[in-house]
């Protein structure tokens, strides 16, 4: 499978998690397992740009597909991904543990939908746990995120506005 | 002191790392580590027959298995945190159980594998047979006391405390008005999302172990390893790395693993890991909030309370590792607010066959505040008069504190409320509420609390100016989100008159800051922020006294500004506080950093030793904070909630908090503590309920059955702040973790019954109970 852009061997043990293939083999501490039955959303990934539970798959069952982690989402050194900059200027984290998985969360909220409305904003968090922040700083980094990423195809953005 | 860098909202220093996947939580660290897997009782009560791990031991990628029988400690009782006199039979659990279980989930045996698939594969195979026992699961069985818990303890009965203020028999006999209630809360959890994990390393050649544990408090951890082990406390490292939030039962001293993961890092020569699962997290990790109190209030025809008996059992669960501080607070949280001139209160705290019981955010005040509430609810409705009024009269004025409550407070003081302004609190609340939605099944809630926080002991901080103009500061209390790194910077910043980024924070590490307590109780702020600040005045005053006397001035005319130390006044007339480091140390090598201003043939020669008089080297200092008592924030919350007839679902339109924790040090992290808190109170309120079965069973143990709420049930939450500054100590800051968290019961209940016109006595509330509620009203 390829993991952020780089291939890598196959999992050792057929019923190892993909989460903790990521976690464990390939050293992608980034993503984190908080519940491990696929109900909190910490350890989202992205499988072909789409948000899943790491948890809930077998490495193998990620053969042949990309996956993007946390920490594909930017390099070290360079500057952080919008989503990740909306929740830092947000306040969209206290305790960091539930965090990434949001971040991939929404990343996949916004590829689908650009410029969110708040039901879609809801509905685009909904999959994920988070104790510390009571989610209101979370809504406002969605948004945020929203405005500083870069515009898509900018028919669609306006498409998007109007619903 | 400038206020530059204290107040205001500055964003955390945290993020970064974070945001980048590059946090460092406990299971982030390998380094090769085994990992384990703790076998643990089916039962809630049970004798163990016997033990068999041999077929375990055979199995492929084990290196060990460990029963009582294994431990040099097997026989030892694990520690009694917080003894009290009236716990007179205070029992703690054993690392290992080898004899009795008395909670589902009680470890027994521990393995340790090359990896957790072949641990988990192991444990299965530990084949241990029990003798299954009678259980006593809930609080009034655990009363009646037809079966005991702990063979050894007459009537489940652990402690007993009763105090009173005044004469409650006398002024209830007097009353124009009595009145009987009930309330019943049931347990909760406080499910951080990171479970708990423990790393440990063991080093042969320097005699040293290394431990990283997901806990609120490394430092203690390291005294008890220390004396467990006999090493000296230097030869122990405990480092509580980031945190995946803590809410309390992090907090335990000890966990069987705290214990374990050490010992076998120690046998075996190798790091060893142990890292939780969230089943496992649902019972072998404190729980909170079981209690039933029975309520007599005293009243008058304008709804003025003259005296209030409280007789309540607090479910202590198995074991009472952390003596008896939570029915302790609760007994004191009760009065809240308001003047009760006569109020007398007695608890039971009895054990049962549950996970044992220790604070978990919010610590004993949700249900006390619960109970006044409620009961105010009660007279407002008896009287017929508006809620908000019933509770104007009775609260304390802004002229009586410092409010002496009378009764007894966890640090061992009596409750003195410190500063406040309770009536403003109401009114702001309700005008932020503003007028009724229009619709039917729609209540408005209302309650108000008092918070004690920032107890005591202690806590320390070292700060140092570092020759390159960095600041380094260090306390022992680690973070769990709380942005600790960001909110001491703002404190250590403002006193040496540097910018917040130059100031870097390491907390819960022992390696780094060896003395202190944890982080528990809403005491960060209070005790480590004021360590921070009394840390870094002492080094501004040792940096004036340096600069003195390379500027040829007196200290007292100098002040420490943009990273320099200056003449007040001439503002060019000044040294970096850089070269005031480099002056600092008589050997004075350094790159950079101002070391051509600070040799010692540039500047004025000194007669006698570099060092006189009991100076030091280095441009640091470390300083400790011990209050004096607690300082008590308040806040007030509202809420308008509609009540769905026919699914029971609820929907909060309107939620406003009004809260004083007297100085504000950074009021972005302060709104994600409340709004947090509420959140959490939400679900404590309505979603969040531990389903004991009578066999002692947790039934919903999962994240699947215990439904933590998502952003889809929690509303925009409207927050305003004022300041009531704590007299007691010199930031004048009160804690803020927990207030977030401890009205929402009472606010939730009043707002339903407001709108459905059922009684609400008793906590977690479901959409399925209140339907059976419904049924039964009806």
């Amino acid at each position: 499978m390829k993991v952020n852009g780089v291939e890598h061997a196959s999992a050792r043990d057929p019923r190892r998690l993909l989460s903790d293939h990521l976690r464990h083999d390939l050293g992608l501490t980034g993503t984190h397992v908080g519940c491990e039955h696929g109900v909190c959303g910490c350890c989202t990934v992205l499988l072909d740009g789409a948000p899943v539970r790491s948890c809930l798959m077998l490495a193998v069952q990620a053969e042949g597909h990309n996956i993007t982690t946390i920490e594909g989402l930017t390099r070290d050194g360079q500057a952080l991904h919008p989503v990740q900059q909306a929740f830092h200027e947000c306040h969209g984290l206290q305790c960091g543990f539930c965090t990434p998985g949001f971040v991939m969360s929404v990343v996949g909220l916004l590829a689908q939908h650009p410029n969110p409305t708040a039901q879609q904003i809801e509905e685009g968090i909904a999959g994920n746990l988070c104790r510390c922040t009571g989610y209101a700083s979370i809504r406002r980094a969605v948004k945020r995120a929203a405005e500083l990423s870069p515009s898509p195809r900018s028919g669609e953005r306006r498409a998007e506005g109007e619903t | 002191m400038t206020t530059r860098w204290f107040g205001a909202p500055v964003q955390r220093v945290e993020d970064d790392r974070l945001l980048r996947g590059h946090g460092r939580f406990t299971d982030d660290i390998d380094e090769g580590a085994l990992e384990c897997c703790f076998v643990r009782s089916p039962h809630a009560h049970a004798r163990i027959k016997s033990i068999d791990a041999s077929t375990a031991r055979g199995m492929p990628g084990v290196v060990a298995v460990y029963t009582a029988a294994d431990l040099p400690f097997g026989g030892l009782d694990l520690p009694l945190l917080i003894p009290h006199p009236n716990l007179t039979h205070g029992r703690t659990q054993r690392c290992l159980a080898s004899e009795i279980v008395r909670y589902a989930g009680e470890a027994v045996a521990f393995v340790v594998a090359t990896d957790r698939y072949a641990a988990e594969d192991a444990a299965e195979l530990v084949a241990v047979d029990y003798e299954p026992l009678p259980v006593v699961i809930t609080p009034e069985a655990a009363a009646r006391a037809e079966h005991l818990v702990h063979d050894d303890v007459p009537g489940n009965i652990a402690a007993e405390m009763l105090q009173e203020v005044g004469d409650v028999h006398g002024a209830l006999a007097s009353a124009p008005r009595r009145k009987q209630l009930r309330f019943r809360y049931e347990r909760g959890a406080a499910s951080p999302m990171e479970g708990r994990a423990v790393w440990a390393r063991w080093s042969a050649d320097e005699h040293k172990l290394t431990v990283y544990d997901s806990t609120q408090s490394p430092t203690s951890i390291r005294g008890g390893l220390a004396v467990l082990f006999g090493l000296p406390e230097s030869n122990v490292e405990v480092i509580a790395p980031d945190v995946g939030g803590g809410f309390g039962p992090k907090i335990m001293l000890f966990y069987p693993d705290e214990l374990l993961v050490p010992f076998a890092a120690m046998q075996l020569g190798r790091p060893v890991k142990w890292t939780e699962d969230r089943q496992e997290h649902f019972t072998a990790v404190n729980q909170e909030r079981g209690q039933v109190h029975e309520v007599e209030v005293g009243f008058d025809d304008d709804g003025r309370v003259l005296a209030l008996s409280d007789e309540f059992i607090h479910d202590g669960g198995a074991y009472t590792p952390y003596g008896i501080i939570l029915p302790i607070i609760t007994a004191a949280q009760v009065p809240g607010p308001y003047r009760i001139p006569n109020y007398r209160v007695r608890f039971r705290d009895v054990y049962t066959n549950a996970t044992p019981t220790s604070p978990y955010r919010g610590a004993g005040r949700p249900h006390a505040c619960f109970v006044m509430e409620r009961t105010l609810d009660v007279i407002a409705s008896e009287l017929g008069l508006d809620r908000a009024e019933v509770r104007r009269r009775n609260l304390i004025q802004p002229d009586q504190f410092p409010y002496d409550v009378g009764v007894a407070w966890q640090d061992g003081n009596t409750v003195v409320y410190d500063s406040g302004d309770y009536p403003r609190l109401l009114d702001r609340a309700l005008q932020m509420l503003g007028p009724k939605p229009a619709g039917d099944h729609v209540g408005m809630g209302l309650g108000i609390y008092v918070e004690g926080t920032g107890v005591g002991p202690y806590e320390g901080a070292h700060v140092q100016v570092l020759v390159s103009g960095k600041v380094v500061a260090a306390t022992g209390i680690p973070s769990q989100g709380q942005a600790h790194a960001t909110v001491w910077a703002q404190v250590v910043a403002d006193e040496l008159g540097v910018d917040v980024k130059d100031v870097e924070v390491t907390s819960g590490d022992t390696r780094r800051f060896p003395w202190g307590v944890g982080t528990f109780a809403s005491r960060g702020a209070v005790t480590a922020g004021n360590a921070m600040y009394v840390a870094a005045r002492m080094v501004a005053t040792k940096a004036r006294q340096i600069a003195a006397e390379h500027l040829e001035a007196n200290p007292d005319d100098l002040e420490l500004v943009g990273g320099r130390v200056r003449v007040k006044g001439s503002p060019d007339h000044g040294i970096p506080l850089a070269a005031v480091a480099v002056l600092s140390n008589p050997v004075r090598y350094a790159f950079g950093g101002g070391t051509e201003a600070a040799t010692q043939f540039a500047a004025k020669p000194r007669t006698g030793p570099p060092l006189q008089g009991g100076e030091e080297p280095g441009l640091e200092a470390t300083g400790y904070y011990s209050p004096p008592g607690s300082t008590w924030a308040s806040g007030c919350h509202a809420a308008y909630v509609r009540v769905d007839p026919r699914t029971f679902r609820l929907e909060i339109l309107k939620y406003v908090v009004v809260h004083d924790c007297g100085r504000v040090i950074n009021p972005l992290v302060l709104q994600g503590q409340i709004e947090g808190g509420v959140a959490q109170g939400i679900g404590g309120a309505f979603y969040e309920r531990l389903a004991y079965d009578g066999d002692g069973q947790l039934r919903n143990a999962s994240f699947m059955e215990f439904l933590i709420p998502y952003a889809t049930e929690i509303p925009p939450i409207e927050i305003d702040h004022f300041e009531t500054p704590s007299p007691l100590n010199p930031l004048g800051v009160k804690g803020a973790g927990e207030a977030g968290v401890i009205p929402v019961g009472a606010v939730i209940a009043s707002a339903i019954e407001d709108a459905t016109h059922i009684p609400i006595t008793e906590m977690p509330l479901s959409p399925l109970k209140l339907y059976e509620l419904t049924m039964s009203s009806s």
